[in-house]
């Protein structure tokens, strides 16, 4: 059981990162440019938008923690 | 070769050059400190497994239906691209310390010399460590390999580009017969952060449906605006720092 544990914790710090915050905006966005796309709206800069500003509040959080 | 074929084969190239150099100090530390057959039997035994993963999931990934490949990829690609350019961005700005290869050589060594002698025979711990080291470092290149090269259907191409870097940072290493300390990592991991990212936000976007402007072309505007948009946070975060310089008898910033 602490095995699969420290497996599942090993892919999370692999994939999700420093912080989960970014994969669940990616997660967001793209479900988002799913919804605006399945209306016939373009869709193509809600993902460039939300990863930008994501990566921004990401780096500014971390540069205030280490402050 | 098409644009995005040579970003394809560019970003692998500079992810497993970055990742080659890292794991080639962890080597060369155990190797010189204790065992050099231990160590390159523990190389031979991750490069073995990493193969078999790349070979086992390589046609897996291909065989996905292309929209599902897409939004699944992109979305990984861009998570994964994110995370590199938020380290290389807090690196180059001074909030995070830069990898140091030789303090990184010095720091393997005297764990390798404070484990004891080796063996006669395979050396557990220089095994294991290089084994490990390969491994965890090679196993995001193999990411990087698949996702890319899935999503062109050149998986083939990615694996040279990765080859190719391995080679040339082994041989650098067999040159000087020292961690290579004068390769600019932060940059390389820079680099490699906006083409994930550019490219995932692509292949993100049309696997959920939407359609870029230019097709393919779009890709010429997406990389230099994240270029950009990485450089200006770097620029944005130097000026704050330099604004909260610490003061003589302040405490001084933390980059861990």
């Amino acid at each position: 059981m602490k095995r699969l544990e420290s497996a599942g914790r090993a892919v999370w710090d692999f994939v999700v990162g420093d912080d989960w915050q970014v994969a669940a905006g990616v997660i967001l966005a793209l479900g988002i440019t799913a919804l605006v796309a399945g209306a016939a709206v373009a869709a193509w800069w809600i993902l460039p938008l939300g990863a930008l500003l994501m990566l921004g509040l990401s780096v500014w959080r971390a540069a205030r923690t280490r402050r | 070769m098409s644009g995005s074929e040579f970003g394809l084969a560019l970003s692998v190239f500079l992810a497993c050059m970055v990742e080659a150099v890292e794991a080639l100090t962890i080597v060369l530390a155990v190797g010189s400190t204790r065992s050099w057959r231990s160590a390159l039997t523990g190389v031979g035994v991750a490069v073995l497994v990493l193969g078999a993963v790349t070979a086992a999931l390589g046609p897996a990934l291909t065989a996905l239906p292309i929209g599902v490949l897409r939004v699944v990829v992109g979305g990984l690609l861009l998570i994964f691209g994110l995370q590199w350019l938020r380290k290389a961005i807090l690196r180059a700005s001074g909030y995070k310390a830069l990898h140091d290869e030789e303090a990184a050589f010095l720091e393997e060594s005297a764990a390798a010399r404070a484990a004891g002698q080796a063996g006669a025979g395979l050396d557990g711990y220089s095994f294991t460590i290089s084994f490990k080291g390969v491994l965890l470092e090679g196993l995001e290149v193999v990411f990087i390999v698949l996702t890319f090269g899935a999503n062109q259907h050149r998986v083939g191409l990615a694996a040279i580009a990765a080859a190719v870097a391995v080679i040339l940072v082994v041989a650098a290493g067999l040159a000087v017969h020292a961690p290579l300390a004068r390769v600019p990592e932060n940059a390389m991991k820079f680099g490699v952060g906006v083409m994930l990212t550019s490219f995932g936000m692509f292949w993100g976007a049309e696997g959920a449906g939407a359609h870029w402007p230019g097709s393919d072309a779009a890709l010429l505007v997406l990389v230099p605006v994240t270029l950009l948009s990485g450089l200006s946070m770097v620029g944005v975060l130097r000026r704050a720092a330099s604004a909260t310089e610490p003061q003589p008898g302040e405490e001084p910033m933390v980059a861990a």
